[in-house]
């Protein structure tokens, strides 16, 4: 996002060897900028977004390579070691139906992936057309704004509740009824973002040069609203993670057959006071993962805007 | 200013209308046969059939929702499929612990966000503000409940200073109501007291960059007086709106922290209604708490005319 010619001129002049004419008369205000190039580069402006995407491909590692990472089936009854302390051949411990709890924890890190990226993905395109739409065309303004507002009046784990409340538990369902809670938010933002766009003069002059609506909004909308759009989209994908968890946690999200951090806790719910360790551990993985995604959303953000860097 | 109010009250009505048309519809947006849908996997075509007859969806969808409608607006909210009993008289059971909860949480989170985001922008990149923001980013990824357990093992089951969980009514004394209280409200308010302080920093940071402050300051006012009243005053609108959209956090919240904490509020009442699809109890909670918080939003922009007498629209 920074200008490519900037950086390069601060770090030539910082450059020993390399004169630059009339420099030293000039009082040292500024210190010169040494712009660190490369993945180190980004890792040092950014270590705390840095750590997030490490965790996270941590995570998306261990929820790729499940099957090989010491695991056993996740569903395999044994009654005869139900409710064992974590030890040597148990790292984290059995539940109350004699489960390997390290190997459901890791298979459950399969669903929160997986329904944090669809969310995040599919809230996005969606919100980013209905965005698109109510931004261009005011006839429809009105009423989709009005259906947005409605929307957003419902608390979103309430909403997602009530639309899984309707159907059976599955991973696609709770993707979609997370997905539907968060589009407004995302409309929002988008229309917000075009409507400012289309007061600018060289949105203006791109109309008076007879560009189409299309080429418009590839040309000059799209590109502004990415920024804007992939922080929300990170913090769509944090949220989500939490409201899966949450879900499965009431009992209405992924059924139960298949492991989800949500559910291995909720089945770890009647034994919390006598064995602490089954619900430890999906939490455990849970915090971190969304304390990742979160640092990532933190970074990009600084990253794209850097004067909202300062503020917030 | 009148005229503002009073245009501002007329807006939520379609707002209020829209959140009633897709209450009323989910049931139909889902794909399969409603009724078989809320029967469930062991139902009889006898236990269908009394649930059909029951939502009467035998007749048009525009007859049945003009006709629900008009019933909520009579404070009707239709009839539990699995007790019988009306969801007006359910919802009237179980709101004491709910807004107990709530109100508790609200005062907690605000008394203590606000003075640490004040503290942040008044220490802007020292340790303090670091400690603040850190807490923050801690307060949005550790979700709900795992606070709760955290909370509730370590002040509960191991120093037992607290009790683990249930609910004590305010009638039986203020203590007692309070001390059951303490955990699940800082379990709730944790994401919320993130938000709050978030933005009051942010607020104060560009409130305190005025010039006015620093004619304050020239004049002799305190730091004290300067930031609680010159500063947080004219920081006061983007906080409050914030308090007011962070209550959809405490709504979602709450339906967890009363089933970890076992309270028999509100949240344990949807638990158990989605357990056993009980449809119109969801529908009656939802669209309550939706409503609440429409009109709590509303309360909140007509106080915006008295915190910030230039609002006039």
């Amino acid at each position: 996002m920074s200008p490519p010619g900037a950086p390069d001129l601060a770090a030539a002049a910082a450059a020993p060897g390399i004169a630059v004419a009339a420099a030293p008369d000039l009082p040292d205000i500024f210190p010169p900028v040494v712009r660190r190039r490369g993945l180190r580069g980004v890792v040092a402006r950014h270590p705390a977004a840095a750590i997030g995407v490490a965790i996270l491909l941590l995570m998306l590692l261990a929820a790729l390579l499940a099957p090989v990472l010491f695991t056993v089936d996740p569903t395999a009854l044994a009654p005869s070691r139900r409710t064992r302390l974590p030890s040597a051949q148990y790292w984290f411990g059995t539940d109350m139906l004699g489960r390997d709890i390290y190997s459901r924890v890791i298979y459950g890190a399969r669903v929160s992936l997986v329904v944090g990226f669809s969310v995040a993905a599919l809230a996005s395109a969606i919100g980013l057309a209905i965005g698109l739409v109510s931004g261009f065309v005011r006839v429809l303004d009105g009423i989709v704004m009005r259906v947005m507002d409605g929307l957003m009046s419902i608390p979103p784990i309430l909403l997602a509740v009530a639309l899984m409340a309707l159907t059976r538990g599955s991973v696609g369902n709770v993707v979609a009824a997370i997905t539907i809670a968060e589009i407004p938010r995302v409309a929002r933002l988008v229309r917000g973002v075009v409507l400012s766009l289309r007061e600018q003069p060289y949105v203006d002059g791109a109309v008076a040069s007879g560009s189409t609506v299309p080429a418009i909004i590839w040309r000059h909308i799209l590109p502004n609203t990415l920024a804007p759009l992939s922080v929300q989209a990170t913090y769509i994908c944090a949220s989500a993670m939490i409201t899966e968890a949450i879900l499965s946690f009431i009992g209405a999200g992924t059924p139960p057959t298949t492991p989800s951090w949500g559910n291995i806790m909720a089945e770890g719910r009647a034994l919390w006071q006598v064995k602490p360790t089954i619900v430890f551990f999906p939490a455990l993985f849970l915090s971190l993962t969304v304390l990742a995604v979160n640092l990532v959303g933190d970074g990009l953000r600084d990253a794209l805007d850097p004067r909202m860097a300062k503020r917030l | 200013m009148l005229a503002y109010a009073g245009r501002r009250v007329l807006a939520t009505i379609p707002v209020m209308a829209v959140v009633a048309l897709f209450v009323f519809s989910l049931l139909y947006i889902a794909p399969g046969d409603p009724a078989a849908i809320i029967a469930g996997d062991q139902a009889t075509p006898d236990d269908i059939a009394r649930i059909r007859a029951t939502l009467g969806l035998d007749r048009p969808f525009l007859v049945r929702f003009g006709e629900w409608s008009w019933r909520i607006l009579q404070g009707d909210l239709g009839t539990s499929i699995f007790t019988a009993l009306p969801v007006t008289a359910l919802i009237r059971q179980r709101i004491e612990p709910t807004l107990s909860l709530m109100v508790v949480t609200l005062i907690l989170s605000v008394g203590v966000a606000v003075p640490l985001g004040v503290a942040a922008a008044w220490k802007a990149g020292t340790l303090v503000d670091r400690l603040v923001m850190t807490l923050a980013v801690l307060g949005f990824s550790v979700p709900v409940f795992v606070i709760s357990y955290l909370l509730a093992y370590v002040f509960a089951l191991e120093l037992e200073w607290l009790p683990v969980q249930g609910y004590t009514p305010i009638a039986s004394g203020l203590w007692p109501w309070f001390r059951n209280l303490i955990l699940p409200s800082i379990a709730l308010g944790s994401v919320y007291v993130a938000l709050i302080a978030r933005i009051t920093r942010a607020t104060m940071l560009e409130v305190l960059a005025q010039d006015y402050i620093k004619t304050a300051a020239a004049k002799g006012v305190g730091s004290r007086g300067l930031l609680f009243v010159h500063a947080l005053k004219n920081a006061a609108v983007p906080i409050v709106t914030v308090i007011g959209l962070g209550i959809a956090l405490l709504i979602g919240g709450a339906v967890v922290t009363e089933s970890v904490f076992v309270i028999p509020g509100l949240g344990r009442l949807t638990v158990d209604a989605i357990l056993r699809r009980d449809y119109p109890v969801i529908q009656g909670v939802v669209l309550l708490f939706s409503f609440c918080y429409v009109l709590v939003n509303l309360g909140i922009d007509l106080t915006y005319m008295l915190l910030d007498p230039r609002i006039r629209y």
